[in-house]
C-alpha cells in the first residue's frame, strides 16, 4: 500500500477528490493526434523488436490443453524458429491451472527467464467471495507463477464501495508478498468513462499494484488508445508523487504492428521513456506476435511474407 | 526527462507530388496573363529560404483589368444562372479540392512553413468544407433568415493573409461565389502558391470566366484593389493596423466591408479543469501553425493556486514538441513564415526580457537555414507588460494569474482585442457565466482552436467587423441582409 494515503475509505476517497476530471474530447483528440505519428526504418526496426519484449503472449480459452500451452511455450522462447535473433517474448499468460504446465515447458525450452502470468481472483468477472480469489492467486503462486493478473470488482467500483475495491486489491497483493508482480486489471470497457478509469487505476496503485492493466480481453472495447492514455497519464502522474514507477498493461484488441507501434508512441509521449521496456510496459495478447514477426521480415528482407512463415499458436 | 531510446526516424512526406512553375502570372477572366509592368518577386520556401518560384506583382491597370472581368462575369452570368447551377460548381470545387488535397498540402508547407500534419488534417480538409458547406446554401438563401429575396454585392475585393493561405480563400470566396458576387483575390505576398493551384482548380471545374480572378502583389495591389471604384465590398483578414487602413479608406465611398483582424485570446484555466486535457488546448492554442493564428491563446490565465502544477505540466508537454522539417510528418512546430515576422517575434520577446518576464524554452535545435523560433512561455507576465497587450503572431505564450472568477474575467477583457477565448473547467455552470462575461467572438470551452463552417467567426472591438462561416458569414455577402 501507498504512503499516500492511510488505509481507510476517508484518506482514500480525500486522495481520489484531489484528481482532475478528464475531458473526453480532448483525450479523445490526443490520442488520434498521437495515432499519426509516422515510424519508419530503424525507429520501426527498434519498435517492433521492443514490442516482441513486451508481449504477454497468452491463451485464456475454456479449450485450452496442456498441449495448446506447450506450443505457446515454445513460440514464447523463440518467436520466430528460423531467426534467433528475435527477441523472447515478455511473459506467457495462462489460467492458474496450467501455470505449472507453462512452467515447465518454458524451463525445457530454454526459457527459464520468460515468468509465467496467472489470472486469477476469479478471472474475468471477478464474481466470487474473497476468500476464493486469495486461495486462487494462492494456488498460481504455488504452480510457480511470478505474475498475477488479477480483476478488480467491477459492480463494487460501479455501486461507489471503493473501499472493498481497494481493500481486495491489497488482500491480493498481501499474498503475492514479493514472489510475485501484481497486473491489477480495471476492465476499462466496463467502467466506461475516462474519469473511472484514471479514479480506479488510482485506487490498484494506492493499493500495491506493480501494473495496472486495461482489461481482461473478454469485454468490448478493451484497450482503445485513449484508454491506455489516460492509464499512462495516471502512472506518469503517481510517480511524479510518489517516485515509485508502475507499469501499465494494454490487453485485448490489439492485433497488428500498428497498433502496438501507436501504444508505443503513447508510451513514449504521455508516460516518458523511463516506460518504455518490459519491467514497465506490456501489450497482453495471442495474435499480435504472428504480426509483428511479418513485419520484422519485411524489414530485414523488403517482401511481405506470407502467414505460412509465422507459426500457428 | 530521459533521453528517449524511441527516436522517430525522419518520415518526410513527397514533394513530387507537387509541379511548381518558374513563374506564375495573374489569374484574369479565366484565363493566365503577364501582369503589365512584368515585375517580379519570389516567393520562398521560410524552412530552408529556397526560391519556390517567381510571382507577378500586379499593377492599378492589372487591378482594374480584375475588378472588369469581375464585373462582367457578375452581370453577364453569375447573377444570372439559377442559384442550383451555382450551386453545382461549388460541388465540383470542392471535390476537386478533395481530389487534389495530398498535392495542396505539401504545397502549402511548402510555401508557409507550416508542418505537413497540420495542411494535411486541418488547412485543406477545412478548406474542402467550406466549399461543400457554402455549395449547399447557394439555392437556399431565401430561407438563412436573411429576408425574403437577398440579392449579392456585385464584385467583392478579398485580401487574404498568410497564416492560413489556403483556408482563408475558402473562408473568402466560398460564401461569395455561393451567394452570387464574383471575386477579385489577393492571396499574401508571402503565400501565394496555393492559390494560384486553385485558380487551376476553377479551370478544371469549369467556373465560368471572371468569376473568381486571382491577383499577386504586395501592399500596393492591396491598396490599389481596396480603392478600385468598381468594387462593392472589401473582405479582408489581416492584422488590425492594415485593417483600419482599409476602414478610412472606404469610408463613405458606400462600399461595406468585413474586417477579420487580430487578437490577444485569453485562454483562461479554473482550477477545477481538466488539467491534462487543458495542457493540450495551451499547447495547441498557442504552437499551432507557429502560433501565426489570430485567435491563438497568447495569454494563458491560470488560477494562482494551480499555477505550479500548470507550469511544470506544460513545460514537460513542450519538451515532447518536434521543431523542425515541415514536411516531416512527426513535426509539430515548423518554420516561422517570413525573416520580417521572426523579427517581430524577436523583438517583442525582448521586450518580455527587458520588461522582467521570465522567458523559457525547451531544449531543442533549431534548423541553421531558414526562420525558426523554439516554442517560448513567459512567466511573471502582468497586464502591463507588452508581451501581454501586443499580438506577438509566433510560438510564444505570455502565463499571467488570477485569484477568483471575476479577476479571471477582467484581466481576459483587459485588451483592445476581443477575438476569442477559451474556458477550462469541469464545472457547467462555471462554463456558461464565463462565456457570457468574456468579450470575445468565439468562446471555446475545454478545447480551442476548433473551426467549422458551420461555426460563425469573428471579433469583437479591435478585432474586427462581421462575421464569417455559417449563417452569420452568408449574410456579410447579401445586400441589406441582417
Amino acid at each position: 500500500m501507498s504512503t499516500l494515503i492511510d488505509g481507510s475509505e476517508a484518506s482514500l476517497r480525500k486522495f481520489l477528490d484531489t484528481l482532475p476530471g478528464v475531458d473526453k474530447v480532448g483525450a479523445d483528440q490526443r490520442a488520434a493526434t498521437l495515432a499519426t505519428r509516422s515510424i519508419k526504418t530503424s525507429s520501426k526496426s527498434w519498435a517492433i523488436d521492443m514490442a516482441i519484449q513486451m508481449v504477454d503472449l497468452t491463451t485464456l480459452e475454456g479449450a485450452d490443453t496442456e498441449g495448446k500451452v506447450r506450443a505457446l511455450c515454445a513460440k514464447a522462447v523463440h518467436p520466430d524458429p528460423r531467426d534467433f535473433s528475435v527477441p523472447s517474448v515478455g511473459a506467457v499468460c495462462v489460467y492458474n491451472d496450467l501455470v505449472r504446465i507453462a512452467r515447465e515447458n518454458l524451463d525445457l525450452n530454454g526459457g527459464s527467464h520468460i515468468p509465467v502470468a496467472a489470472v486469477t481472483t476469479a478471472f474475468p468477472s471477478g464474481r466470487a467471495s474473497l476468500k476464493v480469489k486469495l486461495q486462487d492467486t494462492q494456488d498460481a503462486l504455488t504452480d510457480g507463477a511470478t505474475e498475477i493478473d488479477m480483476v478488480i470488482d467491477r459492480g463494487a467500483f460501479l455501486s461507489g464501495k471503493l473501499g472493498l475495491v481497494f481493500d481486495e486489491i491489497k488482500a491480493v497483493k498481501e499474498v503475492c508478498g514479493n514472489r510475485a508482480h501484481l497486473k491489477v486489471i480495471l476492465e476499462t470497457g466496463e467502467l466506461v468513462t475516462y474519469d473511472n478509469v484514471r479514479k480506479a487505476s488510482f485506487i490498484a496503485m494506492l493499493a500495491g499494484a506493480d501494473f495496472i492493466k486495461t482489461s481482461t480481453g473478454k469485454v468490448s472495447p478493451a484497450a482503445t488508445p485513449p484508454v491506455v492514455l489516460v492509464m499512462l497519464e495516471a502512472v506518469r502522474d503517481y510517480y511524479l508523487q510518489s517516485g515509485i514507477h508502475i507499469g501499465v498493461k494494454a490487453a485485448g484488441g490489439i492485433r497488428t504492428t500498428k497498433d502496438a507501434i501507436k501504444l508505443l508512441v503513447l508510451v513514449n509521449e504521455i508516460a516518458g521513456p523511463e516506460w518504455l521496456n518490459p519491467q514497465l510496459f506490456r501489450i497482453g495478447a495471442s495474435g499480435l506476435l504472428n504480426d509483428l514477426l511479418l513485419q520484422r521480415m519485411k524489414l530485414a528482407t523488403g517482401y511481405y511474407s506470407s502467414s505460412n512463415y509465422v507459426t500457428l499458436d | 526527462m530521459s533521453k528517449s531510446p524511441f527516436e522517430y526516424a525522419p518520415a518526410p512526406e513527397s514533394r513530387a507530388v507537387v509541379s511548381i512553375k518558374s513563374q506564375y502570372g495573374l489569374f484574369i477572366n479565366g484565363a493566365w496573363v503577364e501582369p503589365k509592368t512584368k515585375n517580379k518577386f519570389a516567393t520562398i520556401n521560410p524552412a530552408n529560404e529556397e526560391v519556390l518560384s517567381k510571382i507577378s506583382q500586379a499593377s492599378d491597370s492589372d487591378v482594374d483589368r480584375a475588378v472588369k472581368a469581375a464585373r462582367d462575369a457578375f452581370t453577364k452570368t453569375w447573377s444570372k444562372m439559377p442559384a442550383r447551377e451555382r450551386g453545382k460548381y461549388l460541388y465540383r470545387i470542392a471535390r476537386i479540392m478533395q481530389e487534389r488535397a495530398r498535392e495542396f498540402a505539401v504545397l502549402e508547407t511548402l510555401d508557409n512553413g507550416k508542418p505537413i500534419r497540420e495542411s494535411r488534417d486541418v488547412d485543406i480538409p477545412l478548406a474542402a468544407a467550406h466549399f461543400f458547406y457554402h455549395a449547399g446554401w447557394a439555392d437556399k438563401l431565401e430561407y438563412a433568415g436573411l429576408g425574403a429575396n437577398p440579392k449579392p454585392h456585385g464584385v467583392v475585393g478579398q485580401i487574404i493573409p498568410w497564416n492560413f493561405p489556403l483556408l482563408m480563400l475558402a473562408w473568402k470566396i466560398a460564401p461569395a461565389i455561393a451567394t452570387g458576387n464574383t471575386v477579385v483575390l489577393k492571396p499574401a505576398e508571402t503565400t501565394p502558391l496555393t492559390a494560384l493551384l486553385f485558380a487551376e482548380v476553377c479551370q478544371q471545374a469549369d467556373l465560368p470566366a471572371g468569376v473568381v480572378n486571382i491577383i499577386t502583389g504586395d501592399g500596393a495591389t492591396g491598396a490599389a484593389l481596396v480603392k478600385h471604384p468598381g468594387i462593392d465590398k472589401i473582405a479582408f483578414t489581416g492584422s488590425t493596423g492594415v485593417g483600419k487602413l482599409i476602414a478610412r479608406s472606404i469610408a463613405i465611398s458606400g462600399k461595406s466591408a468585413t474586417l477579420e483582424l487580430g487578437g490577444k485570446a485569453a485562454n483562461v484555466v479554473f482550477d477545477d479543469a481538466p488539467i491534462d486535457e487543458a495542457i493540450e488546448g495551451i499547447v495547441n492554442g498557442i504552437f499551432f501553425n507557429q502560433g501565426h493564428v489570430c485567435c491563438a491563446g497568447s495569454r494563458l490565465i491560470v488560477q494562482e493556486n494551480i499555477h505550479d502544477e500548470v507550469l511544470e505540466k506544460l513545460k514537460r508537454r513542450m519538451s515532447l514538441i518536434r521543431v523542425g522539417d515541415p514536411l516531416d510528418k512527426n513535426t509539430d512546430l515548423g518554420a516561422i513564415n517570413s525573416a520580417e515576422q521572426l523579427a517581430k517575434i524577436k523583438e517583442l520577446s525582448i521586450s518580455g526580457d527587458a520588461e522582467g518576464a521570465f522567458r523559457w524554452s525547451p531544449d531543442c535545435v533549431l534548423p541553421s537555414k531558414g526562420f525558426w523560433f523554439a516554442p517560448t512561455i513567459f512567466t511573471g507576465v502582468t497586464q502591463a507588460h507588452r508581451i501581454a497587450r501586443e499580438e506577438i503572431f509566433g510560438p510564444v505564450l505570455s502565463i499571467l494569474t488570477f485569484r477568483t472568477p471575476q479577476e479571471a474575467i477582467e484581466k481576459a477583457n483587459n485588451t483592445p482585442f476581443g477575438l476569442s477565448a477559451g474556458v477550462w473547467s469541469e464545472k457547467g455552470s462555471r462554463i456558461l457565466w464565463a462565456s457570457k462575461a468574456l468579450k470575445a467572438g468565439v468562446i471555446w470551452a475545454n478545447t480551442f482552436n476548433k473551426f467549422d463552417p458551420a461555426s460563425p467567426f469573428g471579433g469583437y472591438k479591435e478585432s474586427g467587423w462581421g462575421r464569417e462561416g455559417g449563417r452569420h458569414g452568408l449574410a456579410a455577402y447579401l445586400k441589406g441582409a441582417k
